[in-house]
This record gives C-alpha cells, structure tokens and sequence, in this order.
C-alpha cells in the first residue's frame, strides 16, 4: 500500500472535478490530486459531441470535448495531480481515503476532499417497466458512448424513452449513424428538454414525439422484438384501450439521473433526498468538515457553465478552509411552496450566499420569496419557471438573520 | 402564393411558436412571438434555416477509433446529409490536434470540418 499526503484530493475529473481542482490551486493549496476510475479526464464530456457548452460561461458554443479539453490543459498548466483508472472504495471521517488502481492499493490523507463523482443514469427498474428482460435495452448515456467513443451501433430500429435532453441529442446522433428512430416517448405533457433540442433533434428528421405516453411492457426472446406504449391519464397511469405495439430492437432510456454518491454513505455525511446528493452550507461543504461537494453529484445541473462556475466556488473554499472560522449557528434553508429543492440546505455564516433552486411546476409569471418567519428577506419576480431550468440567485444575509436561528423559507408563488 | 410556417422558438425556454407568413422570399407577417429576439429567428429559419453539424470520423492507429468534429459554420440544413455521406467516406491517421481542419469546402458548402479532440497516435 502506498501512502500520501496531500491539500486536496479531489474525488472524479470530470468537469467539475478539473474545474474545482484548479480553482484550488490558484486559491493557494499545493499538492492537488485529482482521481478518477477513467483512462481519460473530462468525465462524461468527450462523448457529448454536440455543440452548445460554455454559452454562459464564456459566451462561446463549445462541443463537450472542447469544453473538457480547455480545463484539462488548466490542470496541466497548473501541475495537477492526477490518478487515472483509479478507483476510489472508501473514505472516513479523518479524510483518509482508500483508492484501488493496477499498482495496488493506496491511502491517502487529504486535508479537504472535494466531492465530483457525477452522477448516474436511472434504469429500466428506476420506472418499473414490466415484461421480458431481452438484450437491447440501454441506457441513453450507455448508446451515446458506444457511438460516439467506441464507434458501435447499440441496434437499428430504436425507440427513445424520455424526452430529456440527453433523450433527444440521442435521437439526432442515431438519425445520423443511419438508424430508424421510431420514436420519443414522454410520459408528461411537454417535452422536458429544450425547445432548441425539440425542434434541431426531432422536429427537422420528423421523428415523432409522443406525449402523455409510457412504455407498458417489453417482449423479446433473446434480442428485443417489440414494446407497447399506452396513453396515460393524469396520474400518469396508462389508460386501457390506448396500448398501441412497436416492433423495435432497442430501447433507450433516458429516464433523468441520480447524483451518485455511494462513497457518501461510509462518511455518514447527510444527503438531501430530493437532490440525491450531500446537504451544504453556504460554502459547498458537507456535513463533515472539510468535505466539500460539486457538479452532478451535488445536484443535477442543467448546463455545465453553471456547474463549473459552483466547483470553482468549492475547490476555493476547499484550499481555504479553516475550520474555526464557523460560527455556531446556523440556519436552515427549506423548500416551501412551489419550490422542489434549494441548495445550499444551510447556512452559517452572515453574506454574500449563492442559492440554486428548482419550481415544482411550469409557471409563466411568478414571484419568488424568501421569508424568515414573518419577515420577508427577498421578493424577486421570475418571468418564467420551468423545473427543466434551475433558478440562480445571490443574496445577502446579515448577521442577525443567521443569529436568529430561524429557518429562512423560500416560495414561488404565482399571485402577483 | 403565400404560405404559412409555424416556427418554434429556440432563443429561450419558452418556445414561442412564432407563425410567419410568407411570400415566395418576402416575410408577410410574423405573430405568437413574446419578444423581439424571435424576430430575427424565425425570419432566418424561414428562409435559410442552417445548423451546426457534429458527428465523428473514424481514426486509424489512435488511441480512440473516432475522433468528434463539428462543423467550421452552421450548414444549410438541407444540406445536412449530404455532408455526413461525405464524412463517413473518409478515415484520419493519428495524430490529431483539436482545432484541426480535416476536410475543407465540404460538399460545396465552404465550410470546413474541424476535429474537437485531441487524439494520440498509438
Ligand atoms: C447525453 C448528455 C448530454 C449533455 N448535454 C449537455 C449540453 O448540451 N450542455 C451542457 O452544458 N451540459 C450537458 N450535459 C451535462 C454535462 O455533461 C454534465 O453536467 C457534466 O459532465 C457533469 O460533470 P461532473 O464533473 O459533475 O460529472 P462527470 O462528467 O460525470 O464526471 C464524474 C467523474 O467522476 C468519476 N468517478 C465517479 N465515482 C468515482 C470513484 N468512486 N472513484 C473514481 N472516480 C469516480 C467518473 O468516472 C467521472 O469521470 C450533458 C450530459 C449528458 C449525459
């Protein structure tokens, strides 16, 4: 076993791990190591081969492997640690974490860790389609590497569950490669992912998008021959008479993602359950000090400009960290009406906060409250919510707000 | 003879469905946009509707079989599939730098295909 000791470990280096690892480095940390189970950094961006990353960040369209291959040469420039096919088991309290790689076993003692493990894709059981369990069934992010990486077709006549974007860039990519995309199934009313991906993945091939509906079962002996999709009602259960067969040989899901956060659990550090990932303070940390969070497995960004601006927020305070600094209140930041999650969960220190959230529901007017029993700390009108796109603000906390104790509530609420 | 053509916006998350009505290459009316942005949208897409193109082109001796390109402008879209037929004609030998023009004034259009990889030569 070999042994280390280093600044900041940072744990997965996909765009969030690049991006808070040289945040880290320029915030003053010395030894900086990246790890990562991959032979490559960039996470998941070398297979996004569309354009449209970095728009916010730095107002210019970007391919995901342009994106990661621009951070990638930051980390380098900056003398980044890295370890790839790296595999990290296990972490403790004492920020001592285990990794396995093919020279064996190795400890290393970190003095902050950040957290940027992404996140993983819902499956098949994740929406419990019943029926057979032939080959053919992938998930979206599965077939999207296999083209886009390994140059393999996942199958021919193909069937797309989920019109999240991830759903219709796949679309598009298949369309190019020559196959028959027969079709994108949407159990909500409206197409989750962007109207640009809408109209440039389904609407210019005309491949059809089919709403209200789900997938009720799958048949097929050794390959997949064909499912049945139904219509469903209002509490998205398929009503009978509506079941309509699709020969197909593959079905794709795109189902939404899971932050993924195994390694969380050994750590007892919290997790917010409609996140799916770590409760944070203001600063990203965790509820185990000097353990910070980022990028997917934080929560389920959007865009990657949004996502790296935040792991850039936390490799700082992770090469800053001083674990006296912290006052001994903190208050707590709840999802009321309208709203799905916020994050951060907390906060403990009076300032500049950055808060992220989602709505409940599509709203075309709204305003946006936050309110500390009675008292109303933020009234902000949104022009428009929508789940699909996260809401971003930055606000002030004084002092006595954060003394109070109180919980501070924040609410979109369509009245005017 | 006019005719009308519905157009979703894409210049935000709203999606405005933009119906323009058109004569021969002359804009008639334009209604259903929210704002002015989709203005210029819906004119372009109306009459020269263009898209970025991405895909992949097979490596010999890299350290990936493919490598990602783009397109060095926005194609016509109706030209679409005739530069993906021109893409899968040809292979690309390690190694290659991103940024790297692979093919210029593909099927006609001007426009080159550039890599967006950095592949190694193995
Ligand atoms: C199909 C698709 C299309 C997308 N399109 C867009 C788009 O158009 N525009 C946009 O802005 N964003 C897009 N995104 C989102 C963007 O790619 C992600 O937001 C971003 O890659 C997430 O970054 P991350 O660093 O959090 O996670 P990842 O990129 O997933 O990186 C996490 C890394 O951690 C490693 N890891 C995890 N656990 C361990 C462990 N225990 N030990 C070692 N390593 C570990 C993984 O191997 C991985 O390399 C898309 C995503 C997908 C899947």
């Amino acid at each position: 076993m070999s042994n280390q000791d280093v600044d900041v470990a940072v744990i997965g280096g996909g765009p969030a791990g690049l991006a808070a690892a040289v945040s880290a480095k320029e915030h003053g940390a010395k030894h900086v190591v990246i790890l990562d189970r991959n032979s490559w950094l960039g996470g998941i961006l070398p297979q996004c081969i569309h354009d449209g990353f970095g728009v916010e960040e730095t107002g210019e369209s970007m391919t995901g492997p342009e994106y990661a291959e621009k951070y990638i040469s930051m980390a380098q420039q900056q003398n980044i640690g890295v370890m790839n096919e790296t595999m990290v088991l296990h972490f403790d309290k004492k920020r001592e974490i285990i990794a396995v790689n093919k020279k064996g076993i190795h400890k290393i003692k970190a003095k902050t860790i950040v957290l940027a493990m992404g996140c993983r894709e819902k499956t098949r059981w994740s929406a419990m389609i019943p029926g057979d369990r032939p080959s053919g069934i992938f998930t979206a992010g599965v077939a999207q590497s296999f083209i886009n990486l390994y140059n393999i077709m996942p199958g021919k006549n193909v069937v797309i569950l989920g019109s999240g974007d991830v759903g219709l860039i796949i679309a598009r990519r298949l369309k190019f490669e020559g196959a028959n995309v027969l079709g994108v199934i949407e159990i909500l009313p409206y197409a989750s992912g962007l109207p640009r991906n809408v109209v440039q993945c389904l609407d210019d091939y005309d491949i059809p998008l089919f709403l209200n509906h789900t997938v009720t079962s799958i048949e097929g002996r050794e390959r997949l021959e064909r499912i049945a999709i139904a219509q469903v009602n209002k509490n998205m259960n398929p009503i009978s008479g509506t079941e309509r067969q699709i020969k197909c040989d593959t079905l794709l899901l795109s189902l939404g993602l899971i932050p993924e956060n195994e390694l969380l659990k050994n750590a007892d550090i919290k997790i917010d359950e409609i996140t799916g990932g770590p409760v944070v303070d203001q600063n990203l940390e965790t509820t185990l000090g000097g353990v910070f969070a980022c990028g997917n497995c934080l929560q389920v960004y959007d865009t990657v400009d949004m996502l790296s601006i935040d792991a850039k927020r936390a490799g700082k305070n992770a090469a800053k960290y001083n674990k006296s600094k912290k006052l001994k209140t903190s208050i707590k930041l709840i999802a009321g009406k309208g709203v799905r999650y916020v994050v951060p969960q907390k906060i403990d220190v009076a300032g500049t906060v950055h808060i992220t959230l989602r709505s409940e529901k599509p709203q075309e007017k709204s305003i946006l409250w936050i309110i500390e029993n009675d008292k109303i700390i933020l009234r902000k009108k949104l022009r428009f919510v929508n789940p699909a796109n996260m809401v971003k603000l930055v606000i002030e906390i004084p002092p006595e707000v954060v003394k109070s104790g109180h919980k501070l509530e924040v609410i979109i609420d369509d009245k005017r | 003879m006019t005719k009308d053509k519905e157009i979703t916006c894409i210049v935000c998350p709203i999606g405005c469905k933009i119906l323009v009505d058109l004569d021969g290459k002359q804009i008639k009316n334009l209604e259903g946009n929210k704002c002015k942005q989709g203005i210029d949208y819906a004119i372009n897409e109306a009459l020269d509707p263009r898209r970025m193109l991405t895909s992949s082109i097979l490596v010999i001796g890299g350290n990936w079989p493919l490598v990602s390109i783009k397109s060095s402008q926005p194609v016509p879209r109706d030209k679409v599939f005739q530069v993906l037929k021109e893409i899968k004609k040809i292979k690309v030998k390690a190694p290659i730098k991103l940024g790297q023009i692979i093919l210029t004034n593909i099927a006609n259009t001007n426009i080159n295909i550039i890599a967006t990889k950095s592949i190694e030569k193995l």
